[in-house]
């Protein structure tokens, strides 16, 4: 159960928050122009990495805002939490 | 008092005797006793059967670690709890326990037969056997397995106790009350950190607290005099909270602890008052000091389970701690100094005792201690045979070869009735690595000690790999100040005595002079894996340890694998010569020991279970008969009987009442979502297939919403309140996740738009009202308003006031009938209802449950999302193109109705359905095939929506079929148990394809 520190209200047990799977993933402005295959990367296409993975997490029972987080899936060590639309911190 | 009662301890007090039933016999016990301690007390040690072979076992320990002796407890109350550890109930008046996984009973048991057929039973006989024939699974196979399977009885009735969560933060948690957690929580207190001290037995102290002799002396008294003075002085501590007869099941991330306190367990039934019974703490430490201690190992040799053989340390305990003898002939067998110390104890009591020793020599002060007070050693000797069956009555020995992998010379018999074992010491790594910390072997002993790069928490003690007294008080005492960052200690310089050494001789598997292939040496006890089952996996290829493991069960059993674990792996490394450090180890899961299910729910039971929500109407509805339906966390009425009505009579009534006059539906529990901001509109295009822009002030609009995978997700009536205002209705169920899914949109995809969104489902109450006299009704309520098709047409809305009560009206329908939904604030709805009821009278207006609204709005083929789609309908498999714009540049899920999968023609569509006999009601969730010749049989489609229409005077159905599109008028068949039903397909709308009702 880890401790998460929204950056918005502070250090939260991980049971008032919800992962909305891979970060960074931006929905492509036009649609149309997409082959199936390029769409399907889109709509279907996650990593599920051993190691440093960048994800979406919502304070789902807190204030409600979606925001990115660096965890290392092997040991479960949040390396950064930073908000929507901020660039994520390089190493 | 029994013969086997030899000593006074303060930890028994012998004044005070406790009867209890053992597998239908009473005893009698002390206070202070264990189950276990009693049983041994008055020399019971056969206590089950084993799991596979049935074979006679007896009491192993005195811990969380006892394989063997597994418990049914207080078998005929409410409260029967199975697969208690004996060694860990604390004895109290009128207990009654049994033992498990025998029948008849102990003594005479049919599964024994498993002991003789076993040579046919190796590792993995349940995957090979039962594998074929194929048909002798479910009548003759399973039956069997289950029948003999299985540890214990679940209670078949409703716990009737109650269990509590306690939520707790700590500067430090403590885990474990022995000597290092005692000194570890002494100097976190001293330093004014708020610490908490978890122990799970009843008292502090560890195996220290009966540790009376020369042989361990602390700034020269006994340790156990040591100890207390130390308990003593902790207890006065104010920011130290000790917690007994609590024990850590979890070790999560973070520092996030779960451990339960037993709180009346130990109480006689008539004592415990319906108080709490157990209480789970969920802790989170700012650090974590783990003194779990270690495990002694056993010795794996040839019929090493009759009962009486028992590991030494817990004989030293029954002995020095509950006064009991384990037997009066002892025999202990080691490879190290530490089982020395229970023969001294024996020797001092007067009792006879020898040693067979691995090793071929000693000279640690303990050992000499031992000859001088006469015992006699066997050097260089081993177990080759034990013998008795209820328990054991001799061994023989022999003795072992230079290295100690064969045995030389002559077989001795020597009588005994207890076997005292020691294979040298296991640490207890469990919650070490729960917490995700790794292991490093340690070659001099054999042991796994914790790596503690990267973690927020050390290990003290014997946990640590810290086995002699110096060791742990000065590495605890080091570790503990260097963690907590603090200076002041009281441990700074303590003088000891010792008198063991750490050296010993490793030998995994002992040999015999009878062959390998027809030696019983076990691993694990409560599996029933031995030596040769670990051998066999790895001869048929198994090579990774969790596949060993779950191939010969070995640690998978309730103790998992606590005693069994280092052995096994011991074994497999040797017999595939690899490095022991090199094949890693298994993984130890939460809980350390089994969890009640009772404390892991604490109070969400019965009505607490899940929040129950019901509408400001909910009082009327109970008050005029509604039957209720859960829908999400709603308590909906479902139909309102009369009198003895059933549901079908009841929703046939209510069904036919809301088409030929007036009916009302409380409609409060639709989600409802306002939208407000300059881009609310634009907001709607997205999200919605059709176009929004266009929707006048006032106006309504049905909307569909779909998945970014085409698939429809919600769908409801959205109103257009203002130019930058909208009122949303989602569906019941749906509520909550729309308004994430749309959040989500907002926040991440398209935080440039200018939109608010608040959930008001609660705000408001909404009372439904349709029928053709429902304008008359309306117009009743709102003497003031013009209610004419021209100034309030359908799909319009328009504020009114009730009393000086503001309220939105809202001409919309979902059941295909003239139709209008007034919206108020919740305090009002009750008001609001009984107002319609009472303006409805004279037309005898009808309250209708969910049922009857589900029938409606099947007759008008509306759908329910959820019942009519599944997640994999897109709005062309429902017939539905209309809604979706081909104008709009891009919605939510638009380029995926394009997908090669989702324009195939054989999807299944939507359809509707009639049976050829109208009386024939077609069950929900039936399969429907065209073709009944060709085996196997396909399966076309299914049935969604199945009812008896009482307007059309026929059964009707919505279904989804492959290709249904192209197949109205099409007979199909929708194979029953008993029958087959033959159907044809129709059109999905039964009743006013031209909408006349809906604009009458
Ligand atoms: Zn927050």
């Amino acid at each position: 159960m880890f401790l998460i520190n929204c950056p918005y209200c502070g250090e939260r047990d991980q049971s008032e928050f919800s992962c909305g799977g891979e970060a960074h993933i931006v929905r492509p402005k036009q649609p149309t122009e997409l082959s199936d295959d390029q769409w399907a990367e889109y709509l279907f296409m996650r990593k599920n990495i051993k190691g440093v993975q960048f994800e979406r997490w919502n304070h789902a029972h807190g204030c409600r805002k979606w925001f990115n987080m660096v965890r290392d899936t092997s040991n479960d060590k949040i390396h950064a939490i930073y908000k929507m639309g901020e660039k994520p911190p390089v190493e | 008092m029994t013969k086997f009662r030899v000593n006074k301890t303060k930890h028994v007090d012998q004044t005070k005797s406790v009867s209890f039933n053992f597998d239908g016999k009473t005893y009698y016990g002390f206070e202070g006793d264990t189950l276990a301690s009693a049983l041994l007390a008055n020399g019971v040690h056969l206590v089950g059967r084993s799991f596979k072979y049935h074979r006679p076992r007896g009491i192993m320990s005195c811990g969380s670690e006892e394989p063997n002796a597994i418990c049914q407890i207080n078998e005929d109350a409410d409260l029967t709890e199975p697969n208690v550890r004996a060694t860990e109930i604390e004895l109290y008046e009128g207990l009654i326990a049994s033992s498990q996984n025998c029948w008849p009973s102990v003594k005479f048991d049919i599964g024994g037969i498993n002991n003789f057929i076993s040579p046919f039973i190796p590792a993995g006989f349940y995957y090979k056997t039962f594998m074929w024939p194929k048909s002798f699974w479910k009548r003759i196979y399973e039956p069997l397995i289950r029948m003999s399977a299985g540890l214990g009885k679940s209670p078949t009735k409703p716990d009737p106790e109650l269990y509590n969560h306690k939520y707790v933060h700590c500067d430090v948690l403590i885990i474990g009350g022995g000597i290092s957690g005692i000194i570890a929580s002494k100097i976190a207190a001293k330093n004014n950190l708020k610490t908490i001290l978890i122990e799970d037995k009843n008292i502090l102290g560890g195996s220290t607290i009966f540790q009376k002799n020369e042989n361990y002396k602390i700034n020269n008294k006994f340790s156990s005099e040591w100890i207390n003075e130390q308990i003593a002085e902790l207890k006065k501590l104010d920011n130290l909270t000790i917690k007994t007869r609590t024990s850590l099941a979890a070790y999560h991330s973070y520092n996030y602890l779960l451990a339960k306190e037993n709180i009346s367990d130990h109480l006689p039934l008539n004592k415990r008052n319906g108080d709490i019974r157990q209480r789970l703490w969920k802790i989170r430490a700012d650090k974590v000091i783990v003194a779990t201690g270690a495990l002694e190992r056993p010795l794996v040799f040839n019929n090493n389970d009759r009962p009486g053989i028992m590991l030494s340390n817990s004989v030293k305990k029954y002995l020095d701690f509950y006064g009991v003898s384990c037997g009066l002939n002892n025999v202990i067998f080691t490879n190290n100094d530490s089982a020395y110390e229970t023969a001294v104890s024996f020797k001092e009591k007067g009792l006879s005792v020898e040693i067979i020793d691995i090793r071929k020599k000693s000279n640690s002060k303990i050992v000499k201690n031992a000859e001088k007070l006469g015992i006699k050693i066997y050097w260089n000797s081993t177990i080759v045979n034990t013998f008795g069956y209820r328990k054991i009555n001799s061994v023989e020995i022999m003795n072992l070869s230079e290295d100690g992998s064969n045995v030389v010379g002559d077989k001795n018999r020597i009588n005994c009735d207890c076997l005292a074992i020691s294979g040298g010491w296991t640490p207890m790594v469990h919650m070490h690595t729960q917490s995700g910390g790794k292991l490093d072997f340690r070659e001099l002993d054999k042991t796994f000690i914790p790596n503690e790069i990267d973690q927020n928490h050390i290990n003290v003690g014997s946990c640590n790999g810290d086995f002699e007294l110096e060791d742990i008080i000065n590495n605890t005492n080091n570790k503990v100040k260097n963690f907590l960052k603090v200076s002041e200690s009281d441990f700074e310089n303590i003088s000891v005595f010792n008198s063991k050494e750490l050296d010993k001789r490793n030998i995994w598997l002992l040999p015999s002079y009878i062959s390998e292939g027809k030696c019983k040496s076990f691993i694990d006890f409560q599996n029933d894996s031995t030596a040769k089952d670990i051998k066999l996996a790895l001869r048929e290829g198994f090579k990774s340890i969790e596949h060993v493991k779950r191939y010969t069960t070995t640690g998978m059993a309730t103790d998992q694998g606590k005693l069994s674990n280092m052995h096994a792996l011991g074994i497999i490394a040797e017999t595939a010569g690899v490095k022991m450090g090199t094949l890693g180890t298994t993984t130890f899961r939460p809980p350390f020991t089994p969890l009640t299910f009772g404390s892991i729910v604490g109070r969400s039971v019965g009505k607490f279970f899940d929040t129950i929500r019901k509408t400001s109407i909910h009082e009327w509805h109970i008050q005029n008969n509604a039957k209720f339906e859960n829908v999400g966390q709603w308590k909906r009425p479902w139909y309102y009987p009369i009198n003895d009505e059933g549901l079908h009579d009841a929703v046939q009534r209510e069904s036919k009442a809301a088409r030929d006059s007036a009916g009302i539906l409380d409609a409060s529990t639709l989600g409802k979502i306002d939208i407000q901001g300059t881009d609310a509109s634009e907001f709607l295009n997205r999200v919605y297939t059709n176009a929004w822009s266009k929707l006048g002030i006032g106006k309504c609009r049905y909307g569909l919403m779909l998945n970014e995978d085409g698939m429809v997700y919600d769908d409801g009536v959205t109103t257009r309140l203002g130019e930058n205002h909208y009122l949303m209705t989602t569906t019941t169920g749906g509520a909550a996740n729309v308004l994430s899914k749309l959040e989500d949109y907002l926040q991440t995809e398209w935080p440039e738009l200018d939109v608010y969104l608040t959930s008001v489902t609660d705000h408001y109450s909404t009372a439904s009202i349709c029928g053709p006299n429902s304008k008359k009704i309306l117009t009743k309520i709102f003497p003031d308003k013009d209610f004419s098709d021209d100034t309030f047409p359908h799909m319009s809305y328009q504020n009114g006031k009730i009393d000086e009560i503001d309220c939105r009206i809202m001409r919309i329908s979902f059941t295909g009938e003239l139709s209008y939904e007034i919206n108020i604030e919740s305090k009002y709805g009750k008001s609001l209802w009984e107002k319609c009821i009472e303006a409805g009278k004279e037309f005898k207006i009808t309250p209708y449950g969910t049922e009857t609204m589900h029938l409606l709005r099947a007759e008008k083929g509306f759908i329910i999302v959820g019942q009519d789609t599944d997640g994999t309908m897109t709005p062309i498999d429902l017939q539905m193109d209309w809604i979706v714009s081909k104008k709009k540049y891009d919605f939510i899920g638009k380029r995926s109705l394009y997908r090669s999968d989702t324009i195939r023609e054989d999807r299944k569509q939507l359809v509707g359905l009639l049976t050829d006999d109208p009386n024939e009601i077609l069950e929900e969730g039936a399969q429907i095939v065209s073709d009944m010749s060709k085996k196997p049989i396909e399966m076309i489609g299914h049935v969604t929506s199945s009812y008896f229409s009482p307007n059309l005077n026929k059964s009707i159905a919505l279904a989804v079929v492959k290709s249904g599109k192209k197949m109205n008028g099409q007979k199909l068949i929708v194979p029953m148990e008993n029958k087959n039903i033959n159907v044809t397909v129709s059109d999905s709308v039964f009743l006013d394809k031209e909408n006349k009702r809906i604009n009458a």
